[in-house]
Formats: C-alpha cells, sequence, structure tokens
C-alpha cells in the first residue's frame, strides 16, 4: 500500500512487555470518567452532557459510524483496506430511501445493505480480481457511486413530486419503531432531573440507553457483537482472518484466499450499506445527495481507533458519535467539555509522574494547563472546533498510539494465487 | 554479443516500437470508449437520445468561449493531479490535496487583501505563501508517518476534515473575513488588491488565464526533478522498493518528509488561478473536489507530466461541456462525475491487465529465448 517506515520502538529502558487494557480496566476507567463528569456537572451546574437527550443522540450518531466502521473492520481483517466506504455508504443511503419508499422501511434496509454490497462486490473485483491498489480502487468508488445516486435522483424522483419528493430528494419513507422500555424509562428520568451526584448521572446515561431506542441502534449492536463471534470464535473467522495475516500461508493450507477476500469485502459493504441506509431511513426519512458528510472516513477512523478489533470500534465509534452529536446542542455543554479534558490530562500527568515517564508528564501538564487556560478564557467554544474534534482525536491516538495498534499484517497487500515466496 | 551498444540500441528500438505504444495506449481508450457505452445506456434510460447529449458536448468544444473554458479548467486540473502524482511517484498517498490546497489558497487570499506591493514582488509573494502553507500543512502527515508511523492515508484523510474546521474557525467576521458582511449571505475574505491580478490574455472566447503557463512550467520542472536530478533517482528508487533504496543510501524519512511538502507545495498552487484571475477573493463557495479529481486524473496520466496533461484536458473537457447539458437538451449534468468515475474505475483495471499481458509475453519472450540458448549449447555439446 505504501511505504512502510514505521516509527521504532520507544525509548530502550522502557519496560518491554505491553500491558492490555483488559475489560475491568476499561470499565473502571468509564466509570472514573462518569464519576469527573458528574463532579465537574456539580460544580458548574451544567449536567447536559450526561443528560439523557445528550446520550440518545450521541447513540444516534454513533450508529452510522460504527456501521461503517464494521465494515472497514471486515473488509481490513481479510487484507483488504476500504476508502471506498464512504461511497458504499451513499449507495445504502440511496438504495434504502428508494426500497424505504417503495415497500416499506424495512424493505429499505434490506435494500440498502444490498446496495453497499454491489459496491463492495465492485470493490472485491477490482481490488481482489484485478489486483488493482486498494486505495485507488476507493477512490474511484468514492467518485463514482455518489455520482450515479445524484445522477438518478436526478432523474427519477422528478416524477414523484406530488409524493413529497423536492427538487433533489426522494419522497419520504415511512418511519421505523422506536423502543422505549416501559417503566424503566421514566423513571430513570426522574432520577435524572434530581441532579444527584452521580446517581443522577448514571440515571442519565442509562435512560438514553432504554429511552426512544431506533430499532436499528439494536440491530447495529447486536451485528457488532455478533462479528466479533463470527471472526474470533468460527473456524470461518480464523480462515477470514488469516488471509489478511498471511494469505500464502492460509493458502498453503486450502483455505480459498479470493473466496474469503470477497465474501468480506462484500459484508464490508452490506454494513456501510446498513449504516447509508440508517441515515436515510432513521436519521432523515429521505434521500439527499452529500448525507453521509464523510461518515465513512469517520467510520474508519473509529475502527483504527480501536485497533481493528469489534469492541475498541464500538467505543470509538460512541466517541465519535458524542463528538458528532456535541455540534448540535449547546455551546456552553461543549465549554464545560473542555474543563473535564482538562483534568483528565492532569489526572494522566500525575499518573505517568508515578509512572516515572517525566517528559510524558511535562507534556500532558502542559496540555492540561492549556485546556484550562482556553476553559476559564473564553466563554464558548467555536462549531468549527466541535466537528474537527474526532478527527483530531483519531489523529493525536494514532500518533500517540501507533505502536500499540497492530493492523492486519497483510492489510492492503495485493496477494495473487499461486505466487507466494 | 560483442559490445554492449547493439543491445542497448535494441533495447531503445523495442522501448519506442508499435506494440509498447498501442499497449500503453489501449487502456486509456478502452477506458473512455467503455465509459462513454456506460454513460450511454443511462442517458437512454432517462428517455433521452445520448447522442444529443454528446452532439452538445462536443459542439460546446469546438466553440471558442468553449475552448477557452476548458483551457482554464485545465491549468487547474493539472496542477492538482501534479500534487497527487508527485506523492504517487513514491508510493505515498497524499489523499490530502484536498485540505492543502483550501488552507492554502484561504492564507493567501488573506496575505493578498492585505498586502499592496508592487506585483512584481506581490505576486510571487502570495504563490510563496500558497505553497509554503500548503507544504507545511502536507508534512504534518509526514512527520507523523515518519516518526510516529501513522499512516500517511489516514492521517491526511483527518487533515482532511480538519482543514476545513481551520478554515471554519478563521473564515469569519473579524478574523479573516471583513467586519461587516455587507448585503451578501456567503462570508468570504477581502478581494485580493490590484497588484495581485495575475496576467491573462484576451482572445476571441474570452479570458484565457495566464496561469497555464505556470502549469505548464509546473510539469516541465516536476518531469526535470524526477527524471534528471538525484533528488528523482532516490524518490522514484523508492517508490520502487524502499528496502533496495535504503540498501543503495537513501535516507527513505528525509525522502518522505521533502515529497509530502513539496506534494502540498503543488498542491497549495491549486487554488492560484481561480483567487488570482477569477474570483479574487476566497469564499464558502470557492471550488470544491480538485483534490480528489487530481488525485483521478494523475491516476488517468499515470502520473507521468504528459499523461496527465492529456488526462487534466479530458476532465476538463468533461466539466466544462458538461455544464452546457442542463442548459441545452435538459440532460443533468451529473452525468458528468459518473462518466469521471468510470473512466478512473476502467483505467486503473485497464492499466493493470495491460500490465499483465505485457509481463507474460515478456517472460513468453524470455523463455522463448532461453530455450534457444539451452537448445544450441545442447546440439554443440553432442555435435563436439
Amino acid at each position: 500500500m505504501s511505504t512502510a517506515t514505521a516509527a521504532r520502538p520507544k525509548a530502550p529502558g522502557a519496560p518491554a512487555k505491553k500491558r492490555k487494557l483488559s475489560w475491568p480496566v476499561v470499565l473502571l476507567l468509564i466509570a472514573g470518567a462518569l464519576v469527573l463528569i458528574s463532579a465537574v456537572g456539580m460544580a458548574t451546574g451544567n449536567h447536559s452532557l450526561t443528560s439523557s437527550g445528550q446520550i440518545a443522540a450521541a447513540l444516534s450518531a454513533a450508529v452510522p459510524i460504527g456501521m461503517a466502521g464494521l465494515g472497514g473492520l471486515w473488509s481490513e481483517r481479510a487484507g483488504v483496506v476500504n476508502i471506498g466506504l464512504e461511497g458504499m455508504m451513499v449507495a445504502g443511503t440511496f438504495c434504502g430511501a428508494w426500497a424505504g419508499y417503495l415497500v416499506n422501511p424495512w424493505v429499505g434496509l434490506l435494500a440498502g445493505m444490498l446496495g453497499g454490497a454491489l459496491g463492495g462486490l465492485l470493490h472485491a473485483i477490482i481490488t481482489v480480481t484485478f489486483g488493482v491498489d486498494h486505495i485507488v480502487s476507493g477512490v474511484g468508488i468514492n467518485l463514482l457511486i455518489p455520482g450515479i445516486c445524484a445522477y438518478v435522483n436526478r432523474i427519477y424522483y422528478k416524477d414523484y413530486i406530488s409524493a413529497g419528493a423536492g427538487q433533489n430528494q426522494s419522497p419520504p419513507a415511512d418511519p421505523l419503531p422506536y423502543i422505549t422500555v416501559p417503566g424503566l424509562s421514566s423513571g430513570l428520568k426522574s432520577i435524572e432531573n434530581h441532579h444527584w451526584f452521580l446517581v443522577s448521572d448514571a440515571a442519565g446515561v442509562l435512560g438514553g440507553l432504554v429511552t426512544n431506542l431506533s430499532v436499528v441502534v439494536v440491530l447495529a449492536a447486536a451485528l457488532i457483537v455478533a462479528s466479533y463471534f463470527l471472526l474470533w470464535r468460527t473456524v470461518f473467522g480464523l480462515r477470514l482472518r488469516s488471509c489478511g495475516e498471511n494469505p500464502t500461508a492460509a493458502e498453503s493450507l486450502g483455505v480459498n484466499v479470493y473466496k474469503y477476500k470477497y465474501m468480506a469485502v462484500i459484508a464490508s459493504g452490506a454494513f456501510a450499506g446498513l449504516g447509508g441506509a440508517y441515515l436515510s431511513l432513521v436519521a432523515a426519512h429521505f434521500y439527499k445527495d452529500g448525507q453521509t458528510l464523510g461518515r465513512g472516513f469517520i467510520g474508519l477512523a473509529a475502527m483504527i481507533f480501536g485497533n481493528w478489533m469489534p469492541g475498541g470500534l464500538a467505543m470509538g465509534a460512541g466517541l465519535f458519535g458524542f463528538t458528532d452529536s456535541l455540534q448540535l446542542r449547546d455551546p456552553e455543554s461543549v465549554h464545560v467539555l473542555i474543563l473535564i479534558v482538562s483534568i483528565a490530562m492532569a489526572l494522566l500527568a500525575l499518573w505517568q509522574l508515578y509512572r516515572r515517564k517525566y517528559t510524558a508528564t511535562v507534556i500532558s501538564f502542559v496540555v492540561a494547563g492549556g485546556l484550562a487556560a482556553w476553559y476559564a478564557l473564553t466563554d464558548e467554544v467555536q462549531r468549527p472546533l466541535i466537528v474537527a474534534t474526532p478527527y483530531v482525536i483519531t489523529l493525536v491516538v494514532l500518533s500517540l498510539a501507533s505502536q500499540r495498534l497492530r493492523m492486519p499484517k497483510a492489510d492492503g497487500q495485493i496477494y495473487r494465487k499461486g505466487q507466494g515466496k | 554479443m560483442t559490445s554492449p551498444n547493439p543491445v542497448a540500441k535494441r533495447s531503445l528500438a523495442q522501448r519506442i516500437s508499435g506494440e509498447r505504444i498501442v499497449l500503453a495506449l489501449a487502456a486509456p481508450v478502452l477506458a473512455v470508449a467503455l465509459s462513454v457505452a456506460i454513460c450511454s445506456v443511462l442517458l437512454a434510460t432517462s428517455g433521452k437520445n445520448p447522442f444529443d447529449a454528446w452532439n452538445v458536448m462536443i459542439t460546446y468544444a469546438t466553440k471558442s468561449d468553449g475552448q477557452v473554458a476548458i483551457l482554464n479548467r485545465t491549468t487547474t486540473y493539472y496542477l492538482a493531479a501534479a500534487a497527487a502524482a508527485f506523492g504517487f511517484r513514491m508510493n505515498l498517498f497524499n489523499i490530502g490535496v484536498e485540505g492543502q490546497y483550501k488552507v492554502a489558497a484561504l492564507f493567501a487570499a488573506f496575505v493578498g487583501a492585505q498586502l499592496d506591493l508592487p506585483s512584481f514582488i506581490q505576486i510571487p509573494l502570495l504563490l510563496i505563501t500558497a505553497m509554503l502553507v500548503g507544504g507545511l500543512y502536507a508534512s504534518i502527515a509526514g512527520l507523523l508517518k515518519v516518526y510516529r508511523g501513522v499512516s500517511e492515508v489516514i492521517s491526511t484523510i483527518m487533515l482532511n476534515s480538519i482543514a476545513l474546521a481551520i478554515i471554519g474557525v478563521l473564515l469569519v467576521p473579524g478574523v479573516f473575513a471583513p467586519k461587516v458582511s455587507g448585503t451578501t449571505n456567503s462570508i468570504q475574505t477581502d478581494p485580493v488588491s490590484q497588484s495581485s491580478h495575475f496576467f491573462s490574455i484576451e482572445t476571441p472566447g474570452g479570458t484565457l488565464w495566464g496561469f497555464i503557463f505556470v502549469a505548464a512550467l509546473v510539469g516541465v520542472v516536476f518531469q526535470f526533478v524526477l527524471t534528471r536530478t538525484r533528488f528523482g533517482f532516490d524518490l522514484r528508487a523508492t517508490g520502487r522498493s524502499e528496502s533496495a533504496a535504503t540498501a543503495s543510501g537513501v535516507n527513505v524519512k528525509k525522502m518522505v518528509i521533502i515529497s509530502m511538502a513539496v506534494s502540498g507545495a503543488i498542491a497549495g498552487l491549486i487554488g492560484m488561478p481561480e483567487l488570482l484571475q477569477n474570483s479574487f477573493y476566497y469564499g464558502q463557495t470557492f471550488q470544491q473536489n480538485l483534490g480528489f479529481l487530481g488525485i483521478s486524473i494523475a491516476l488517468l496520466g499515470r502520473n507521468s507530466p504528459i499523461g496527465m496533461a492529456f488526462a487534466a484536458l479530458l476532465f476538463a473537457f468533461l466539466d466544462a461541456t458538461g455544464a452546457q447539458l442542463p442548459l441545452k437538451g435538459g440532460f443533468p449534468s451529473e452525468i458528468v462525475s459518473v462518466m469521471q468515475g468510470t473512466i478512473v474505475i476502467c483505467v486503473v483495471v485497464a492499466y493493470e491487465l495491460v500490465r499483465r499481458y505485457g509481463l507474460k509475453r515478456q517472460q513468453k519472450r524470455v523463455g522463448a529465448q532461453l530455450a534457444a540458448q539451452a537448445a544450441a549449447t545442447e546440439k554443440k555439446e553432442v555435435s563436439a
């Protein structure tokens, strides 16, 4: 794919053993974050960051990102880099809205997946059969599919103006059902409104998870879990991943590498298509050009953030969904977020001091101080900066943790049968 | 096999033999033909005669105002392609051309609006500003790749989006835009001073941008640097085989940073023809998507300065004449991006097929030669 000038492992004095983030540690970190947010919420009187509305919005924004990321995960685990996710998502938005209007939204979801899968098939033909560079093919797909959708949108929906189609948009489809857990939701809401320390915040988060939940959100969560079991706990998954790690070895063991790559990339397109269908059936009820707004790329970033693992991907999608939803909410809550990140950085600095990493300590302290000053000196955050947050986070994570991230070994390499050395 | 001379001559003759030329041209011609066919079908499904559409496009291209419009677009597209191609030649995927040219154009527009120096200082100053900003912005990705091992594909995609945020923060009234935005809704910088206007040529078909000469110069320098300098050799060597380049003493890390910066510097020029010749300010309506178009054009032209010139001309032709489609005959102009997409996809596939075919032929030829040699030595041994 590209010249790999991997940075050398850092300082020889550093401990060689890699600490893995285990689930208990992750849960502890999340709990700690909640305590911190809760404390700052108490101090500033702004509880909107953990309100159920905010959490529901974050979850809703996370779904398309997570689905695009899941698509990237499938494809890259089989060794095919998929920059074309964006284009496949567009195919999903278009086909989803189209079938959603003509038949019903459930068929729309399927049609969206099918549309995305067709994009995936195209990517697979170009990269696997013809052996074209994966990035090049992805760029081509991102040019072609939105073009086709915009063209068809322009000529097709002209005749549907009476059905509610706009100049450049499809007629609205029926909405998909929402799920609210009865009893639990209202109970949590009342606890949330009391603004008790920690309890109300936890209630707000839980409330956001059980109130007015689109079925597609549940479906997406189920798909991420199912992908984990399919890819890591079955023979099929082992074979698929072996195509991304060492296709030649897989071939020598009798795995049909082409077949697995094809399946993975088609599945990848289908997931991206589902993410797109979510945008045109749940987030909005119609198709419009340029609905995806680069979410395919953010999905890719979420997957890399999550170290090419479903759990990490879900967290990445959640984080990016959270920042994505912040831009729609009041600028004040984002301002509070600066203070929270600043305190978190200060705590990180103390931890690094304890671990005797002095350079990292100084850097963390400087960042914390800078953020604190920013918080003190301003009243609100400019909107473009909020929009850019996921991208900056990705860059920072990649640059700090790229030694810890491990992508599939043969990711992005062109494989041809019988040419192994 | 007495002296190396005849061999060298033969290889040169082989290089320009008909077969090679046919093979090299087959791919783009096939790709264009295929995409014309696909788009004809698409146009026909909308219930209109596709030949009318092609007729509208070709008719516009034969008129002088159409030709000037095409050449002006070619200028911009060529610069965009050159920026992407410079990285591609060393296997660096600078997807971030998109962000680099926007940031560069914004800063150049701001500097151009603030200063009013004599033209011969002002214009070079603006060009240098744009190249510097573009180069610096691109080198973030280069540095991250070299020191932190971050793939430039991902980092440049992120930087594209961050560039939009930078512009969003800076392009507000009171910072880079004038305080009173007046009657218009769109926010934009002040127009650049009169001395920043680049020279243009008045033709019967309209104003031809003088920047076309800058684009041509970039192409010449591009070719010269890559084929006639040590740096260019190192760059191509790194692109072909990084380990071989390292073994022969190339400092790959340095090469990555420099070529990323140069790629970004060329990207900085992309917005200049528009800024210094047409709109004279940077605003929210500034031309979009040139980065990705540039990548496509570079792929189509196989990263060679001459190939890219033809590819840029083709894309400019499609875009400029495609804009006429809705006006004359009511065809949707979106068909142009379908066509560009199919051309790019078909052409990369066709190049790969042609490459494989050529390789197979070469292998066969070498195999036949070796077999003949082996047969000859065997005969000698038998007769001896």
